[in-house]
């Protein structure tokens, strides 16, 4: 029997209408666990680099968490993997809600997309009656509107819906999939879902998930559910309210904005306004989160309440998470109001809410400068927030200056020309992240910028404080019961580091620090991944339920797999580092690995490169990035540097790069 | 009337408006009825459910009562704070109206059993939000047989008015005789 995972993945065929239930080698589950590992093998043995994103080859994996659907608390996650067509790397989004503990119920760990489906269908995964469906009566439809009557036709309430809108059939590469109060947003991952014709992926299960050793997985939940009640009660002193407690930043109830909004960039990411935050903009806000949020909702079987009813005075009830609360007003220079009704807006079209509203604020920074004119903007209204419901609409339809801007800042000021390049400032890897420009260099974050995968910091940082405390007292404080560590030795790094003077940024932590701190939290959120944990349990808040000491325990009396910490260690650093491989195999190298320019104003170009030549020996990497042979030796995975020497990314015997290889590629 | 005599009624005290949908409740009571304890886990199997209804901002959890042989003839719509709860939404029953409260495979009814054995029922235990609080107090009820003596009397009293008394009496002495 197997246990916490079912065993099975659905492979689905589109282009023939093929639909078969596939037995799963429990080795796989052993080396790379679930969830992202397992996906990312999937990628590695059946997408090679030559597939285009938007080719039938790809793969569009949906995949639930190994201990997904068991009692551990807070474990609800679907791993959602491809090719992204913006980064034309690997995309792994991830979200919460219902989805992936229903597709095990349902009797399946994976759901498995390839081909492309000649007409628009929907997926109805009912325990063993699979079906596809024609969907050609939901074109166009919201994501939001689309379950609502795909639950009405199948007369199943309780069916769980993954769907795109608009946005996703028309391709455009920040598309998300949209799934009640979550959605899978980052890396353009609906836009290969809208390509391979599939408006919605919907199930409802009946069966049983097992347990290998039920009392000993359930005294371990029992002891994770005491400690969020102590977590609860006792919030971290001396960081910003969103960071004192657990879940994902509490934006939903939180009405103090002066942190975001004073330190946060405005516009296209370029402008800080310092004395923002006044009491009446205060009172305006509160008032418009309050008369509009109905309820503070949660996630599967999970007891904190991160995300919120929202009902927009006239306009249609959604939900919201996290920091989708402020990227339109902020970007749009507007207020609280205007961020809660146009989100409405972009969620049924099923958009990126970091990277829409940036996309719209670099086309009106370009509009301002000159690059591009009146006539690329046909009857654009005059206001700011009348413009940005003007271009949302083109932009999910592709119309006109709509079709270019779709691709995303970098691609789109490629096309524009003209210097429109320079206006695409604030992305890594093509992909554009949140508005945040500082001044001196931090070290760790540095590291994590240059480095993180998922090319998006806040699934990379986590557990270790963002800044040091001023005073030691606090600092001691602050290291007596921070249990979480792997190695005490982390607990001096932080006792150690001074706001100013020498332990302080960007010289300490030390490069050897910084690559200790990196991995460990790097390290968090791989498992979490592969569990289908939420970050918000576990690798994002200080001092979380969920850490390398209990999870082994989880994963023994949960899965029945033999685990310790230096196993799961060793698991986790497998997989990421064939997700690394994956890319190189795209062509990613170190010249990828970099920071927006103005991230920083003081910048170091020695330490950073001291940073990043450390990292990458510590992690097996050689001088371009590219795991070496030994490395993936030790790792079980001689497989990726037999196909690496194959195809001249490794010379045999030596782990020096042949020659260089572009990854810049030409966009079709 | 007979001797009166001291019960525990336990309830479980369900506030709506603290419901974070999460069905922690579904899911630790579907492992905790499993067999082996906590072998399993399957909210289909759940004695407790929450009926929701998100974008109406509609949560009610409910816990499974008394099976039933025939669903309602007529139902209720309530209206509560400006929101149209359906016709089943506080019902316990495990009736033919609905899924709610069936075993998946059987079909066969479930029913709330607070957990027995256990200090408090577990989705109270895991419900972090009190949305589910247990209430124990103590009741004077009559002696049982008194009861359902009583109880008894009053279905044949109204078989009785629906279909003559002549035709119970009958019934009662063809089915003496099968006996």
């Amino acid at each position: 029997m197997r246990y916490a995972e079912t065993g099975f993945n659905l492979e689905i065929d589109l282009t023939r209408g093929n639909i078969e239930r596939v037995e799963t080698d429990p080795r796989d589950t052993e080396l790379y666990l679930g969830g992202l590992g397992t996906n990312a093998k999937i990628l590695w043995d059946r997408v090679p680099p030559e597939v285009e994103p938007f080719s039938p080859e790809n793969l569009l994996i949906f995949s639930a968490g190994l201990l997904c659907g068991t009692p551990a608390t807070g474990c609800n996650r679907t791993i959602v993997s491809t090719i992204s067509p913006q980064t034309e790397l690997m995309a792994f989004s991830m979200m919460g809600g219902f989805w992936a503990p229903e597709l095990k119920y349902a009797g399946y760990d994976k759901v498995i997309l390839r081909g492309k489906s000649p007409d628009l269908v929907y997926l109805w995964i009912n325990n063993d009656k699979v079906e596809i469906r024609d969907a050609s009566h939901l074109h166009g439809k919201g994501a939001t509107e689309t379950a609502k009557l795909i639950r009405q036709e199948l007369k199943e309430p309780k069916a769980q819906v993954a769907a795109i809108g608009l946005a996703g059939e028309n391709r455009v590469y920040f598309a998300s999939i949209e799934q009640g109060r979550s959605s899978a947003s980052r890396q353009g991952i609906g836009a290969v879902m809208g390509d391979k014709g599939v408006k919605a992926v919907v199930v409802r299960g009946t069966r049983d998930i097992n347990i290998a050793r039920p009392a000993e997985f359930l005294g371990l939940c029992n002891e994770v559910l005491e400690y969020i009640k102590v977590r609860n009660q006792n919030p971290i002193p001396g960081v910003m309210t969103i960071l004192q407690g657990l879940g994902s930043p509490q934006e939903m109830a939180t009405h103090d904005e002066k942190w975001h909004t004073e330190n946060f960039m405005w516009g296209n990411s370029r402008v800080r306004r310092r004395d923002f935050w006044t009491d009446e903009v205060k009172r305006a806000w509160t008032q418009a989160m309050e008369s509009m949020r109905t309820r503070l909702i949660s996630c599967y079987n999970c007891p904190m309440k991160c995300a919120a009813t929202i009902s927009p005075p006239g306009q249609p009830t959604y939900m919201m998470k996290c920091f989708s609360k402020l990227t339109y007003t902020m970007a749009a220079m507007s207020d609280l109001e205007f961020g809660l009704k146009i989100a409405q807006h972009a969620t049924e079209y099923g958009v990126d809410g970091f990277s829409t509203p940036q996309v719209m604020a670099f086309a009106l920074e370009l509009y301002e400068n000159g690059i591009l004119t009146d006539k690329d903007f046909p009857e654009m209204p005059s206001d700011s927030e009348g413009r940005f419901y003007w271009l949302l609409d083109r932009i999910v339809r592709r119309e006109g200056i709509g079709d270019v801007l779709a691709n995303g800042t970098y691609w789109a000021a490629k096309e524009i020309g003209n210097g429109a390049e320079a206006y695409a400032h604030n992305n890594i890897k093509k992909h554009e992240q949140l508005p945040l420009k500082l001044s001196m260099l931090n070290p760790v974050y540095f590291l994590m910028y240059a480095t993180g995968e998922k090319i998006n910091i806040t699934q990379i940082e986590g557990q270790f404080p963002q800044a040091p405390y001023p005073k030691r007292e606090d600092r001691e404080a602050f290291v007596k019961d921070w249990f979480q560590v792997p190695d005490e030795k982390f607990k001096q790094y932080f006792l150690d580091w001074e706001p100013r003077g020498e332990n302080s940024n960007p010289y300490y932590p030390t490069v050897q620090m910084s690559c200790d701190i990196v991995d460990w939290q790097e390290k968090m959120h791989y498992i979490d991944d592969a569990l289908g944990m939420c970050a918000g349990l576990s690798s994002f808040p200080l001092k979380p339920p969920y850490h390398i000491h209990n999870y082994p325990q989880f994963i023994s009396s949960g899965a029945g797999i033999d685990m310790d910490e230096d196993k799961l260690s060793q698991a986790a650093k497998r997989y990421r580092t064939l997700v690394r491989a994956i890319n190189i195999r795209r062509g990613m190298r170190r010249k990828d690995d970099k920071p927006p320019e103005n991230h920083w104003k003081k910048r170091f170009p020695e330490l950073e490169e001291a940073l990043l030549d450390t990292y990458y020996k510590f992690k097996g990497w050689n001088s371009e990035g590219i795991p070496t042979k030994a490395s993936l030796h030790d790792l079980d995975l001689d497989y990726v540097s037999e196909d690496f020497i194959q195809r001249g990314i490794l010379t045999d015997g030596d782990d020096a790069p042949s020659q260089e290889i572009s990854a810049e590629k030409v966009q079709k | 009337m007979g001797e009166k005599k001291k019960k525990t009624i336990k309830s479980i005290k369900i506030d709506v408006d603290k419901c974070n949908g999460c069905r922690a409740c579904e899911l630790v009571c579907s492992a905790f009825h499993a067999a082996p304890k906590y072998s399993s886990n399957n909210p289909a199997r759940a004695r407790i459910r929450v009926i929701s209804e998100p974008l109406k901002d509609i949560y009610v959890p409910v816990y499974a009562g008394e099976y039933t042989a025939a669903e309602c003839s007529g139902r209720d719509k309530y209206t509560i704070d400006g929101k149209e709860y359906d016709e089943c939404a506080f019902c316990r029953a495990s009736c033919p109206s609905r899924d709610e409260f069936k075993e998946p495979d059987s079909g066969l009814p479930l029913k709330c059993d607070m957990c027995e054995g256990e200090e408090e029922p577990l989705c109270v235990k895991w419900c972090l939000n009190d949305a589910l609080v247990l209430e124990e107090r103590e009741e004077e009820v009559e002696e049982e047989e008194e009861q359902e003596q009583e109880e008894l009397e009053i279905g044949l009293e109204s078989l009785a008015k629906k279909h003559g008394m002549q035709k119970i009496m009958d019934a009662l002495a063809r089915m003496s005789k099968k006996d």
